[in-house]
Formats: C-alpha cells, structure tokens, sequence
C-alpha cells in the first residue's frame, strides 16, 4: 500500500530525512517512533504531497506521490500535528466541508459527516462550533476530518497529543478498529502509544531507520536472552544452586527472597524445569513471572547507539 | 481544472464572513457612507436644477455628470479602504490556524484554492453593489437617468474592486499577520492609484507608462459610460498577475 525508498529531504544544509526506504502492507498498523525532531513530521508531509522529497521516490495506493498527487490525496486521511479545523465553523458543517474537499458526491456527504461523528463519538457535539470545543474535542474532531472520505490509508501525526486518559483509549481502540480496512501511519513518541495500537514499529532517529520489525521481536532482539524472576519462601544455597543447574540458565542472582533467573535465548522452554527443580528443593515457590525489556528502553538502547555511531 | 472544488472552497469562505462580524461590520459601514453620498450628491444636484429652472442660468444640469460620475467614483476609494479587511484573512489566517494544510493535502489544485479564495471574496463585493442598485432604481423612478453611464459604471467598479482583492489575496499569502497583509494591501492598492500623478513630471514616454499603470486613470473611460477593450483587458491582466503571484507565494510553501 505504501513503499517508500530512498527518500531523502534536506532543508538547505540540514538533513531532515536521509534515505529512508520502508513498506507498508494493506490493513496494517504501522507506528512510528522516535524523537521529538526525528523527522517524522516531514516523512509524513511527504506523503501526503504537502511537499516534495530532495530525492528518492514514494508509492502511495499504487501512486507515485510526485506524479500524481492528486490521486494519492484522494485516497489518504491526514491529521496533521495542530488538527486543522476552523474555529468558526460547526463540527458538521466542517465534517462536510472536508468531505466536499476530499471528492464525496454532494449525496454522500450527509451519511459520510455522520459516519465520521459516529466512529469518533462526536455526535453529542456536532452542532457546537469547533472554537468552543475543549483540545480534545478538537483533536477528535481533526481524527474526524481524516476518515470523513474514508481514505485507504491515514496518515496521522501524533493523534493522541493533548487527550485525557479516557479519550487517548478510546482514539487507540478507534485506530485498532481501523486496521484491516485502512492501512495506518502514525507517528509518535509515546512508547505505550505505539505498543497498543501497531503491529509494527520503525524507528526513525536524525532522519535514518534504526530499527524496523514487530514488537515482540524487538523486544526479544535488545532483550539477548530472558530474564524470570521468582519469589519463594525459603530460599537455600543447595536449591538456587538446583536451579542454577537447569539446562538453559545462564546466571541465577539471590537477592533474599527474589531470585532473578538468566535465560539463553536460545535454550527454548525452560520454566517448568526451573519451577520443578525450585519445588523439588521444597523452596516454596510464590510468585514466578517473566521480566520485559520495555519498549522505553529499546527505545533508548537504539537511539543511544545510533549516538555512538555518529 | 475543477469548478466543483472552486465552489467548495469558495462557499466555506464565504459563509465564514457571515460567521463571524467582518461582513455585517463592512457591508453596513459601506451602505452608510455610500447612502450619505447618495443623499448627498441628489440634494446638491435638486438644488442645481431648481436654479436653472428659476435662473435659467448656467448649463442644464445632467444626472449622469451630477450624481451618477461623483458617485461611483466614490465608491472606488471606498473599496479602496474596505477591501483590505476583505482580503486580509483569505490566506493568513488559514497559515495561522494551519488549515492550509487540511487544503493542501486535499486533491485540489493550488489554482482551486487561489480561485475558490478569490472568488469568496468577490462574490461578498458583489453582493455589497447589489445593494447599492436601489441609488440607480431611485432616480429611474423619480427622473430620467441614462442607462448606459450607469452600467459602465458598474462594471468598472466591479473591474476595479477585482484589482484590489487580487492584490489583497497575494498579500494575505505572504505572511500569517492578518493587520499586515491589510496594511500592505491598504498602501499598495493606493500607491497603483496615484502612480499617475507623477506623470506629468516623468517625462513624455514614462509619464504614459505610469498613466496606463494607473488603477484610476482606466476607470475614467467607465465613469462617462464607455467601455474600452483597451481598459478591461488592463484590470483582467492585473487580476491574473496577482493571482499567479499567489500561485508562485503557495507553491513556495511546499519547498520551505
């Protein structure tokens, strides 16, 4: 649905995006990360025809963006950093405006401005003029704006900035709802943000790709083996050492009644055994779960080596 | 090219004026000072003719020269002042709320957008001198009018007012301060206005450049009722300049 490759942006001497190539396939929910300044915002402009790349070339729904702009503005949604609405306008009445703008036939439009209401819960507000409408109202309204037309893919920077709690989960089970029809682009730099609405993530820093891949696999990638950790009632040297010689563990740390156990990557299902021979030396097992690496701090480790690099 | 886009962008613009004070605020400001002059240039002009008629003095007074001439004249330098608070927002506001982008990520066409502007605006002057038809109808009821001054007459304002919002909506392009694409509009409108008075000084061939420059010296023609291919085809060319100047100040956004 979009293939992106090389593309390059340069703002006179300053580099904004270096070289980026990427796919995304229909239906998916890609997240992008990174941040503030990574130039997310521009690969994002580029998309959307707003403007043009130094080099390199961009597909959208089978367009190329620079040849033929106007038909990959037709099948793209885009909610751009500051939602872009008129204050003085009334949320329907915008709804259509932005439909008309996007190519609905004038009979379409009622169904489509209510189509947009229903699935960014703005019904209760349509009539309010969007300058009296709080942030989040506004932000659900620019959400809004962007499937009115009901686009192939939507482009959407930072949807979620400026939402309270509940609103930022109902906007992430909205954009879960919409994989699968519409493919989705969504940059931010949230971490959580992106753990419960993509499938996949890229990670950008100073305009290049540091990493690119789902988020389990991430994890597992920076994580170089396991880690469990176990609370047990009677810790003794003969069971940490049972334990210690599990096939497949590589370090066991006591710490009174935590042990913190280090698994190979590669040594495959351990944790029955480790749990047994814990049992087995009548430690009294209470609590034994598997430690993640957060996406925080993948996050960190990435972009801290592309540091080292430059 | 898509006329249907034009009208969509158009009409929001348009309908924006009524949203907010801007239309009412100008539209009743222009009605009164145009109703005073009116008032004003049939008095003087009742006076006149009941002295040639007690007097028999003096040339007959014609309604043409009297009240239609002065009258529509007027209205030009009112344009001149209101037009600037017509244009101003067209372009500026929408960089400051960042709606531009909401109309350039759409598929439009620039020249949609510029046209759709320029045409909410156009359609409000075009409004604001359908009112001003009852001054025409008044004296057709109460004495003998020619029809022919009177058209011109419009037609040249309607030219002339065209200049200015295309001036305007080039101005409003270049910066996201409402007051100054006003002002510039303001000073530019009234610099192609007067550009003429230094012809007499600039020698035979410049003084005739900057006499045809002039916004004012071709409206002359329309004000005795004749309408010269020569003078339309100025405005229409000054009313394209601006909006291909609006065309390169947009495009240019896409490569900052």
């Amino acid at each position: 649905m979009i293939q992106v490759s090389h593309l390059t942006k340069s703002y006179g001497h300053r580099t904004a995006v270096n070289d980026l190539s990427f796919e995304v396939q229909k239906g998916e929910v890609v997240g992008f990360l990174g941040p503030n300044g990574a130039g997310k915002s521009t690969t994002m402009k580029i998309l959307t025809g707003f403007m043009p790349a130094t080099s390199g070339s961009a597909k959208v729904a089978g367009f190329e963006v620079f040849e033929n702009p106007i038909e990959v503005k037709r099948n793209i949604g885009f909610l751009p950093e500051t939602p872009p609405v008129y204050p003085d306008m009334a949320v329907d009445e915008y709804l259509g405006f932005a439909a008309g703008l996007h190519g609905v036939p004038k009979r379409s439009i009622k169904a489509a401005v209510d189509g947009a209401l229903e699935k960014t819960s703005l019904g209760d507000v349509r009539s309010r003029l969007i300058g009296n409408l709080s942030k989040g109202y506004r932000q659900r309204v620019g959400l809004a704006q962007a499937l009115v037309h009901n686009p192939q893919v939507l482009i959407l920077d930072e949807p979620t900035v400026g939402l309270d709690p509940k609103q930022i989960i109902e906007i992430r089970e909205l954009i879960k709802g919409l994989a699968g029809d519409h493919t989705v682009i969504l940059s931010s730099h949230i971490l959580p943000e992106v753990t419960a609405t993509c499938q996949r993530i890229i990670v950008i820093n100073k305009g290049q790709i540091v990493a690119e891949d789902t988020i389990e696999r991430l994890t597992t990638r920076i994580n170089k083996g396991l880690i469990y950790s176990m609370t047990v009632k009677n810790p003794s040297a003969s069971g940490i050492d049972a334990v210690r010689k599990v096939p497949g563990v590589k370090s066991v740390s006591a710490v009174g009644p935590k042990l913190v156990v280090e698994i190979n990557p590669i040594s495959g299902e351990t944790r029955d055994l480790i749990v047994a021979a814990a049992v087995h030396e009548s430690m009294g097992v209470l609590e034994f779960s598997a430690e993640r690496v957060s996406l925080e701090e993948i996050f960190l480790q990435l972009t801290t080596v592309e540091d080292h690099q430059v | 090219m898509n006329i249907g886009n034009v009208w969509t962008i158009a009409r929001r613009d348009y309908r924006s004026y009524f949203n907010s004070p801007i239309a009412y605020i100008v539209i009743a400001g222009f009605l009164t000072i145009m109703g005073w002059m009116f008032f004003f240039n049939l008095s003087h002009f009742n006076a006149q003719a009941m002295q040639y008629q007690v007097f028999s003095q003096g040339k007959s007074p014609s309604i043409t020269d009297g009240i239609i001439r002065p009258l529509y004249g007027n209205m030009n330098v009112i344009f001149l002042f209101l037009i600037p608070f017509i244009t101003m927002r067209l372009i500026a506001e929408e960089r400051k709320l960042h709606t531009i982008e909401l109309l350039m990520t759409a598929p439009v066409t620039l020249t949609e957008i510029i046209l759709g502007k320029f045409f909410s605006a156009y359609l409000l002057v075009i409004v604001m001198l359908a009112l001003t038809l009852v001054y025409p109808i008044i004296l057709f009821l109460t004495g003998n009018p020619e029809l022919g001054p009177i058209a011109a007459s419009y037609l040249g304002v309607l030219l002339l007012a065209g200049c200015y919002l295309s001036l305007g909506l080039f101005f409003s392009s270049l910066t996201e301060n409402q007051i100054v694409a006003g002002a510039l509009t303001f000073a530019s409108g009234l610099f192609f206005w007067l550009v003429s008075w230094a012809s007499q000084s600039a020698g035979p061939v410049w003084g005739d450049v900057l006499t045809h420059l002039s916004l004012i010296s071709h409206y002359q023609n329309f004000g005795q009722g004749l309408i010269n291919t020569g003078d339309i085809v100025y405005y229409l060319s000054f009313i394209g300049f601006g909006l291909f100047l609006t065309h390169r100040v947009l495009d240019s956004f896409r490569w900052r």
